[in-house]
């Protein structure tokens, strides 16, 4: 709860900056700001305690994803200190509105009531819209932010729509009265289902698992580069938390009924990814369809809420996470330099600036789930889970739609160090993308050696 | 500690190679190799005095999965070891004297996969086991990618996703016995105890054995080798041909053959088939090439069929046969690609027919070369002898009509290979070859150490039999059904 209030305090710190003239100490202010809230988080690490009549609940869950969530924030923020250097004039306003998202995001990870749920949505997709359109004489970034805010609504209907027939039937935002229900229930309500299946359309949209993932690649595509990172790695980390948090708590006696519909969604998810990124040239859209193709192994460890695979998920959230940002953090100068971002733009950097290409090789086999980094040791426990929970055929196609993932992987690696280079672009990593994609590097390679601490967490 | 030595010098020399300049990194990398050579002779001396318990090295890693850090040294694996470290130094060397850009970076690549490899052979738990195997793969794409041929990207890239997808295969196999196991636990001799349904078995097998298939190769499997051996740099082509693919025949020895039994006997007819459709079709093929990289990727592949044919017989001799013939084809084959790098840095060409009337111009290198062919042949006298007929007696007593067909081997392997000797070294000198200099410094030593370990394992081939002996033993107690 605590961590909320702070965020949301330092959000308005960020705006009054601007009237006190400060904007050059705004980035610092808020990195620290962050690392503090993320100090304080973790002190809480154990407590369980409950808020406002029980409308949020702080427990180890919201605890552990809520500091992942307050780092990769932390990492884009920093990022965002030399992206905005031609735009002081908003810097307040970007940097308020991304640390609001956070606000939404960590309301998503302690909500413990369906009101909650849906503020928490609406915060972190209101952020959200405004930012995929925040480059105002871009036409491509006022499509991503239109296109964005009506798809989203529309999802948001959904969801306030499915949140009122489980209030209809149960009587209860709350989300252990639901469960309570549940279990006592001797015949629920179609309705309910009908409720459930609401619920599940609207979160499958913000997670952009298909056939809901339309949207995505062409947000990723026109939104700032930034953004579109935030977008890839907080959205997706806080979103399926608040997915694991609902069927864990509220619908955990909702038997086999939605299992099957999850299952299908993520097969689905896993292969539309895989295979429409083989197709792509943009990096970003790229990048877009290799986050859907994760969120279907995600959407593995929802799956297998039976045998508790909180620590599955949440090592799997902290391994695409890192190693997305280290990707951006290479890949946003090479698009600024380059004026494309299409994977042309790499060719020959391997020989230019082998140390940043080797970085981005070091994300990108991480991604692909190459020991000895984290995104091996993730899909390994991704897969463990759904093993033991007997999903068979689903584990065979999550195996082979990760070897065609490898492929537009290394399409990348090929054009860095197989292509000639254009010797006429000038690439300059400044320094703090060197110090974020080494940082994310080395904690993923880090988490990939020693996952001890982050999979006895739970 | 010895053992933790073993693997980690290389990891810490690939590091340093790559910190030190592009001149000096070729000098020590060779260093390092030598260095790592003369432990490996150490930890040679140490097995056979106090044998393979003062080898194991227990540490817990991870908890949940129970993943820990379990290494130990049995015969086979020290002869794996050996193998591995003995090629290396020898490989770094034939890099002398030749441009290679960027070479710091290769070198360090080079040593970072003695690392994986060494961690492949080491390995006695299934989880670190898999990762080394993975990791593997990794410098070996590169160095093919950045400093292969012309054709490299997509050769280089349908080998990467070829092998990755049997690995993955291989994975979902690990964690399938790992949820099996009542001990939750990838230990190897947890493994070789566990009681595992014929059912489970029958399948399970596939898993493993479509990943050591691929990396061997064993047909149909094998699509990617010959354009993957054409298109490395030489060095690369030594490490796959010389050392990787004895990764897949030591796997189906260590993880196939006792972990699953049932799934073994239920299968081996169908397997021995293609591993000796496959000799045979590797041996045709191989007559018909023109580019002599690809001829002796081929023989490679009939090579290899026999060992794993000796590996399915499940009798002593085959596999012992075929241990002795992964090490003596390691040592033949980095020989035959390194002349190939010889005729090719003289000549500018591979083609065959273009050769002719090397002998003329350089006789040391063509007496060198013909004791390599008349290895590779299976000639009495040489290491590979002894290995062939191990191999040829255990496919024997499995059935002597297998036993027939997989003979055709020598006589197929003599046509090919006396052929292209006699196309490239004899006859006429024509423009190219004219001027064909003999040999270098460094290609002398190689080529001569090379000579003498073939004579000398071919000669006296005991201490190898008596190394590998007991693992062998341990490992067919556990494979045979009874």
């Amino acid at each position: 709860m605590n961590t909320i209030i702070y965020t949301s305090v330092l959000g308005f710190i960020c705006m009054v900056a601007e009237i006190l003239n400060l904007r050059k100490v705004i980035i610092p202010v808020a990195v620290i700001g962050l690392a503090a809230i993320l100090g304080l988080t973790v002190m809480e690490w154990g407590t369980t305690a409950t808020h406002f009549n029980d409308m949020v609940r702080t427990d180890n869950f919201s605890v552990a994803f809520g500091s992942l969530a307050i780092i990769i924030t932390g990492l884009v923020i920093a990022l965002s200190s030399d992206y905005y250097k031609n735009e002081q004039n908003h810097i307040s306003d970007y940097m308020a509105i991304i640390v609001f998202t956070l606000v939404g995001g960590l309301v998503l990870l302690s909500y413990s009531n369906m009101a909650m749920l849906f503020l928490g949505i609406e915060i972190l997709s209101i952020s959200l819209y405004v930012m995929a359109g925040s480059r105002k004489y871009n036409t491509s970034s006022n499509e991503a932010g239109l296109k964005y805010f009506l798809m989203g609504s529309f999802a948001s209907g959904f969801l306030l729509f499915g949140i009122a027939l489980i209030y209809g039937v149960t009587g209860s935002f709350h989300l252990e009265a639901i469960n309570t229900y549940l279990a006592s229930a001797t015949a629920v309500s179609p309705l309910f289902y009908l409720g459930v299946l609401m619920l599940l359309v609207a979160i499958l949209f913000k997670v952009s698992a298909a056939p809901f993932h339309f949207w995505s690649p062409d947000v990723y595509e026109g939104s700032p580069a930034l953004i579109t990172a935030l977008m890839a790695t907080l959205v997706k980390v806080v979103m399926f938390g608040a997915f694991y948090r609902l069927f864990s708590t509220a619908f955990g006696n909702l038997g086999g009924y939605t299992n099957w519909l999850i299952a299908l969604v993520a097969a689905l998810t896993m292969v539309v990814g895989n295979l429409t990124a083989l197709q792509q040239v943009n990096v970003k859209r790229l990048l877009a369809f290799s986050g859907i193709a994760h969120a279907g192994y995600l959407l593995l460890g929802i799956l297998s809420i039976t045998t508790d695979a909180t620590s599955a998920l949440f090592y799997y959230s902290a391994a695409y996470a890192l190693a997305t940002i280290a990707a951006f953090a290479v890949a946003i100068p090479v698009f600024q330099s380059a004026g494309s971002e299409l994977v042309s733009a790499f060719n020959g950097l391997g020989k230019r600036k082998p140390f940043m290409a080797a970085m981005l090789t070091m994300a990108l086999i991480s991604l692909a789930g190459i020991p000895p980094f984290a995104g091996f040791l993730a899909k390994y426990y991704i897969f463990s889970e759904a093993m033991a929970n007997g999903f068979f055929a689903l584990l065979l196609i999550a195996i082979v739609s990760s070897i065609i993932g490898v492929y537009y992987y290394f399409k990348l690696i090929l054009a860095m160090y197989t292509q000639p280079t254009d010797e006429s672009v000038d690439v300059k990593f400044p320094t703090v993308y060197v110090v974020v994609a080494v940082l994310c590097v080395l904690l993923s390679l880090a988490l990939g050696l020693y996952p001890n601490p982050v999979i006895q967490l739970f | 500690m010895l053992t933790l030595l073993l693997l980690l010098f290389p990891l810490v020399a690939s590091l340093v190679v790559l910190a030190s300049g592009n001149k000096l990194s070729a000098k020590l990398a060779l260093l390092f190799a030598v260095v790592e050579l003369g432990l490996t002779g150490y930890g040679l001396s140490v097995f056979l005095q106090s044998g393979p318990e003062s080898f194991t090295v227990f540490q817990e890693w991870i908890t949940d999965p129970k993943i820990s850090l379990n290494l130990g040294l049995d015969g086979l694996s020290m002869l794996m070891v050996l193998l591995t470290n003995f090629l290396l130094p020898i490989i770094i060397l034939t890099g002398f004297n030749r441009v290679i850009d960027n070479a710091k970076a290769y070198f360090s690549l080079i040593l970072m996969m003695q690392f994986a490899l060494l961690g492949v052979f080491m390995a006695n738990d299934g989880l670190l086991y898999y990762i080394f195997w993975e990791l593997a793969l990794i410098p070996i794409y590169f160095i093919a990618l950045n400093w292969g041929g012309p054709n490299r990207v997509p050769v280089t890239l349908k080998f990467f996703i070829y092998t990755l997808a049997g690995s993955l295969f291989m994975l979902f196999g690990f964690i399938a016995l790992y949820h099996l196991n009542p001990g939750k636990s990838f230990n190897i001799t947890e493994l070789y105890n566990m009681v595992i349904l014929k059912d489970n078995q029958a399948w399970l097998f596939w898993m493993f054995f479509v990943a050591f298939a691929i990396k061997i190769p064993i047909i149909p499997f094998h699509t990617w080798q010959a354009d993957t051996y054409k298109e490395s740099p030489t060095q690369g082509t030594m490490l796959l041909s010389g050392i990787m693919l004895k990764m897949g025949t030591y796997s189906l020895l260590r993880w196939l053959l006792p972990v699953f039994p049932e799934g073994v006997a239920m299968w081996t007819p169908l397997i021995m088939g293609l591993c000796i459709a496959g000799i045979v079709y590797a041996s045709i093929i191989a007559i018909m090439q023109k580019d002599l990289k690809r001829l002796l990727a081929y023989s490679s592949l009939a090579h290899v069929g026999l060992i794993s044919a000796g590996i399915f017989t499940l009798n002593i001799s085959g596999l012992e046969g075929s241990v002795v013939q992964m090490l003596s084809h390691g040592v033949v084959v980095v020989g035959l690609f390194f002349a190939a790098d010889i005729i090719y840095h003289r000549t500018n060409t591979l083609e065959i027919d273009k050769l002719g009337g090397i002998r003329t111009a350089a006789p040391q290198f063509n007496t060198l070369f013909l004791i390599v062919v008349l290895a590779s042949v299976g000639l009495p006298l040489t290491n590979s002898f002894i290995g062939e007929f191990l191999l040829l007696l255990g496919v024997f007593q499995y059935n002597y009509i297998a036993a027939g067909i997989a003979g055709l081997t020598i006589i197929l392997g003599a046509v090919y290979m006396f052929r292209m000797f006699q196309r490239v070294m004899l006859g006429k000198t024509n423009q190219l070859t004219v001027n064909f200099a003999d040999l270098h410094w460094n290609e002398k030593v190689v080529l001569w150490i090379l000579v003498i370990v073939i004579i000398a394992a071919g000669v006296y081939p005991q201490p190898i039999l008596a190394i590998a002996e007991p693992a062998l033993r341990i490992i067919l107690d556990n494979a045979v059904l009874n």
